[in-house]
């Protein structure tokens, strides 16, 4: 059965699109047949996360409006056959997009893929309310700072009341998943803890992923961090993110960097 | 206790303050958006359940909501005329 994931946060920058890639390619790993698609209509960058920025032919918007056939628009990874891109269109805006049309797409992935993944752009505008319409699950992208915190709380009021599944008086199974996090700085209380961030959301933890140079690495060169660098902190951390939405009990923790001297020497050449 | 954690610590916790700020500007966020709409939906499913039985005036089902400090209290009123009549709705069946 098809499951529709949403990945949101309200605020940008927090790491919705970083996730999605990083997630979609982790899940793939672990033999799920994954489709990513970049909601962000206007603003695409998934594809340039991805590394698929030069394939885009066709996108989203072009598959709504019946100008291109699904699997023309649908872009296969370079390294996971089974990871697939729907891309956002660059030059036209949110507007295009119909609800009506976005359910024909997302009903045409399910018999197609095990998972579908939707990033969701930034705001509580259209694009975003579409992004999380037909979700089964969401994953609420949070940062430990009051302003992500705050816009996650009314996502989360959101997903509680604007999705189909709210609607039909079901429930959208949310996750919270905290990035940038620096155990060193909560510890001495100069970031919002795991703890603070659990009790004001009150929504259960899929993950945390540490703030890491791994992650802007794995962006400048287009390629998921659980990929790029498959043993680092925040790859170990999505991976046992994926391994949790999958159902297997994975126990909590928040990764750490591993600094052998060799990891140091070949860091260094690698940056 | 702040002066002597300034000068080991170097800076004084912010993250307490980042949390209490929250806690309250949510709480009043939450209540904001949320209460209109959660009091109108249990005024008509309450009235929906209860016109099933009893033949009641939809004006005189009040249902209420007092925000306290720790818990709040939820007042749902409904004026039943005298000679209570079972609905047409239950004698039908």
């Amino acid at each position: 059965m098809a499951k529709v994931l949403v990945v949101t946060s309200g605020k940008g920058g927090v790491g919705k699109t970083t996730s999605t890639a990083a997630l979609g390619a982790a899940l793939a790993q672990m033999g799920q047949n994954v489709v990513v698609i970049d909601f962000d209509v206007g603003l695409r960058n998934l594809d340039l996360v991805m590394g698929a920025e030069r394939r885009v032919v066709f996108d989203l918007i072009n598959v709504v409006q019946g100008v291109a056939k699904l699997p023309q628009a649908l872009i296969r990874d370079k390294r996971l056959e089974n990871l697939w891109l729907l891309p956002a269109s660059q030059t036209r805006d949110k507007d295009a997009l119909t609800e009506e049309g976005v359910k024909r797409v997302i009903a045409d992935l399910k018999t197609k893929f095990d998972w579908i993944l939707c990033d969701s752009p930034a705001g509580i505008e259209r694009g975003a309310t579409l992004a999380m319409r037909y979700a089964d699950e969401a994953i609420i992208v949070t940062n430990p700072e009051v302003s992500s915190v705050r816009d996650s709380d009314r996502i989360i009021g959101m997903l509680d009341s604007k999705t189909v599944r709210a609607e039909r008086g079901e429930r959208v199974e949310k996750h919270l998943l905290v990035t940038r996090y620096d155990a060193g700085r909560a510890a001495r209380g100069e970031m919002l803890s795991i703890d603070d961030i659990l009790e004001i959301l009150a929504t259960p933890l899929l993950g945390i992923v540490p703030e890491s140079q791994d992650v802007l690495r794995a962006s400048n060169v287009g390629c998921p961090v659980t990929l790029n660098a498959a043993s680092s902190a925040p790859a170990r951390a999505y991976t046992d993110a994926v391994r949790r939405l999958m159902g297997e009990a994975v126990e909590m923790t928040v990764p750490v960097e591993r600094k052998g001297l060799m990891d140091r020497l070949l860091r260094r050449r690698a940056a | 206790m702040m002066n002597v954690m300034r000068l080991f610590g170097g800076r004084s916790a912010s993250a307490p303050v980042a949390r209490e700020r929250l806690q309250i500007l949510l709480s009043h966020e939450r209540g904001r958006t949320g209460t209109p709409d959660l009091l109108e939906m249990l005024r008509s499913e309450i009235l929906g359940v209860v016109s099933k039985h009893i033949d009641v005036d939809p004006d005189k089902v009040v249902v209420k909501m007092d925000r306290g400090k720790f818990v709040s209290m939820l007042e749902v009123d409904i004026e039943v005329p005298n000679g209570v009549q079972r609905s047409k709705m239950v004698a039908a069946t």
